[in-house]
């Protein structure tokens, strides 16, 4: 047999009927993942047809975009912002009674953003076909899963028949060499790489990341970096598990244990990509080059390094994205005003993301007039952080330390800035408006975040802790 | 049984910014409900109304040549960010059928064409004449997948043959997965350790 990529054994492996000129194929999904607010419509397709959904035990809930986020003893007594989106709650707990789906409710301590308890739970595993109607569900492909987000009527299609109809995508190597210098985290390595690429250079693609670079990351950074790879437009992005994968997983409530754990194991090793493997497209980056990252426009692949400037160009794009950022070309990004801070999102709200905010944070405060909202990507995570005391940190240095939610990453849920307000975010998207009307967001890494909380100015990180 | 589609003519709407994203589309603060209908009234709701609600007239949906047009020509990229498909919704619920772009991002696309909004792919040059011309009427024909263009000629756009088999005849995804059953089941049956 000719030698296969991961993505390409994992496709194969799912393939009910495989595709023809004329039709696509027919692919099985191992996994979906479900929130409120993509699966209303969804589940009432399914009703209004009579259909019950297929394989439930294939299918997990967890109520995170729309969620208070507010301190509170009790989550489960917190009100919803509004009523429009607690009917939507209760849609998901209704849906999920009815068809005997798991669904980690408001006061379940399991509960959390989906990309993030999916793989704590130990329910994301090595060469699976995972979907959610959530683009960032390329988030567990860092286990070496192939894990896309789909639209709604998809969801419906999946409830209904544990599979979706899909043309095979282009694959695409993205090779890192060398090492991450001290103080780069993966979050900066990722915004230079959708810097190179370009908001729609993954198109039609599924990413393999590789490289001595990506194999050194723990499970936790890779999660960022595979989270991010729709920001270059990327159908998925996924990394071949090996030891760290298999470390990470080992012991967790979902994973396979005693036989069925070695069993597994044996079977994951084979799902690296094989040596002469063949891609569609090829691409190099060299870590030397990358260092700590901040956006200055309206999509992710506008960056520059924290200590760079911005781009001179003058095309009407160009100038209408920086007239939005109330920027202009060629000034440096560094010293820039900063309102709001905001570390989370199923890109940067695990431990070791609140550990790095907390290291740069530590016996220091949040400048006067900053706002800082710390969001753990999971109740778990909060629990795992108050142990280690991150959470008197935070409230030390006058942070806000929350409940676990997708929060001021897309503000569903009342947590947004003010019109004009600049917010340096740990997130995804800065699309315009994305944390409110009018606001506009800078994205950077967990460090970076918390020194523009303490200085309330854009600043290298590696300034406050060198 | 959806209603089959065959030819789409209007006059465009242009909107010529590249990287649309479906934050633009439709912002996540109207995505609280449990609805798939009347998305129409927010789409792109900041760059269509002040931060009074009142409509900016400058921003294209909102000149009177626009009114009543069912084709949006967009800049490159169109549709990319998050997965709503309310995006979809919104667009087919202010009375749009096509977008001509030169490329589309991937999830937005399937779920355009999963609602009866033909995404229409041309290369740059088309979409730039498109983009100098706006208010001009152009004719979409999805069983010869053409456009059509005022002056009488026609370019071919790249579709899915599934999808255009399904929207010409009305055919609904589901049905058709529901109609695999069998081999669903062969396939479960086969891979249980």
């Amino acid at each position: 047999m000719s030698p296969r990529s991961l993505f390409e054994k994992i496709w194969h492996a799912h393939e009910v009927v495989p595709e023809t000129a004329d039709t696509p194929a027919v692919l099985y999904i191992d996994l979906h993942l479900i929130h409120e607010v993509t699966t209303p419509q969804a589940f009432a397709g399914l009703d209004a047809r009579g259909l019950r959904v297929r394989r439930p035990a294939r299918t997990l809930g967890t109520l995170d975009h729309s969620t208070p986020t507010a301190p509170s003893r009790s989550l489960a007594g917190i009100p919803v912002r509004d009523s429009q989106a607690a009917a939507q709650v209760a849609a998901l707990e209704r849906n999920a009674r009815a068809h005997g789906i798991e669904l980690l409710d408001l006061g379940d301590p399991r509960r959390g953003i989906v990309h993030v308890i999916g793989p704590e739970l130990g329910r994301t595993q090595p060469g699976m076909t995972i979907v959610c109607g959530d683009s960032h569900t390329s988030t567990h492909g860092a286990f070496g899963t192939l894990a896309f987000g789909i639209g709604t009527t998809e969801v419906g299609h999946v409830l209904a028949t544990q599979c979706l109809l899909q043309r095979k995508p282009r694959s695409l190597a993205v090779t890192v060499n060398g090492r991450l210098g001290n103080g780069v985290a993966a979050k900066d390595l990722v915004l230079a790489m959708i810097g190179r690429l370009g908001v729609d250079g993954g198109a039609g693609q599924v990413i393999e990341y590789r490289g001595e670079a990506i194999g050194a990351l723990s499970m936790e950074e890779r999660m960022t970096i595979c989270n991010m790879s729709i920001e270059a437009g990327a159908r998925a992005g996924m990394i071949a598990p090996d030891e760290t994968t298999y470390a990470y997983l080992e012991g967790r409530r979902g994973a396979p244990a005693g036989e069925a754990w070695t069993r597994a194991v044996a079977r994951w090793r084979g799902l690296a990509s094989d040596t002469g493997a063949a891609f569609h497209g090829e691409v190099t980056l060299d870590t030397a080059t990358v260092e700590p990252m901040i956006s200055y426009g309206t999509n992710p692949g506008m960056v520059v390094p924290v200590g760079g400037s911005i781009p001179e160009r003058g095309d009407a794009a160009f100038l209408q994205a920086l007239a939005y950022m109330g920027f202009g070309p060629g000034e440096p990004m560094a010293g820039k005003r900063v309102d709001m801070v905001f570390v989370g999102s199923c890109t940067n709200s695990r431990l070791s993301d609140l550990r790095a905010a907390a290291e740069v944070l530590r016996h220091r405060k949040v400048a006067r007039g900053v706002r800082m909202l710390v969001v753990p990507g999971s109740q778990q995570v909060k629990r795992d952080a108050e142990q280690e005391g991150l959470h008197e940190i935070f409230t030390a240095a006058g942070a806000e330390w929350r409940e676990s939610g997708c929060s001021m990453c897309i503000g569903m849920n009342g947590d947004i800035a003010a019109p004009g307000q600049y917010v340096v975010s740990t997130s995804n998207r800065n699309f315009e408006g994305r944390q409110g009307q009018g606001v506009r967001t800078l994205l950077a890494a967990p460090a970076t975040a918390a020194a523009a909380a303490i200085t309330g100015r854009v600043t290298d990180p590696r300034e406050l802790t060198a | 049984m959806s209603t089959p589609i065959r030819i789409v003519r209007s006059r465009i709407v242009v909107l010529p910014a590249r990287d649309v994203d479906t934050d633009q589309i439709i912002p996540a603060r109207f995505l609280t409900t449990t609805e798939r209908d009347g998305f129409g009234g927010a789409l792109f709701a900041d760059w269509r109304f002040d931060a009074a609600g009142q409509p900016r007239p400058e921003f294209a949906l909102n000149r009177p040549a626009a009114q009543g047009a069912q084709i949006l020509v967009a800049g490159p990229n169109f549709g990319c960010g998050s997965s709503r498909e309310h995006a979809a919704w919104a667009l087919r619920d202010f009375g749009f059928r096509a977008v001509v772009s030169s490329s589309f991002a991937d999830i937005f696309r399937s779920n355009a064409l999963k609602n009866g909004l033909l995404p229409v792919q041309v290369d740059a040059p088309i979409l730039d004449w498109l983009n100098a011309n706006p208010g001009v009427e152009v004719t979409i024909d999805l069983e010869a997948r053409e456009l059509g263009l005022p002056d009488g000629s026609s370019v071919v756009f790249p579709i899915e043959p599934f999808a255009r088999y399904r929207l010409l005849h009305g055919i609904d995804e589901l049905d058709f997965l529901l109609a695999r059953s069998g081999a669903i089941e062969a396939f479960e049956r086969s891979r249980v350790e």
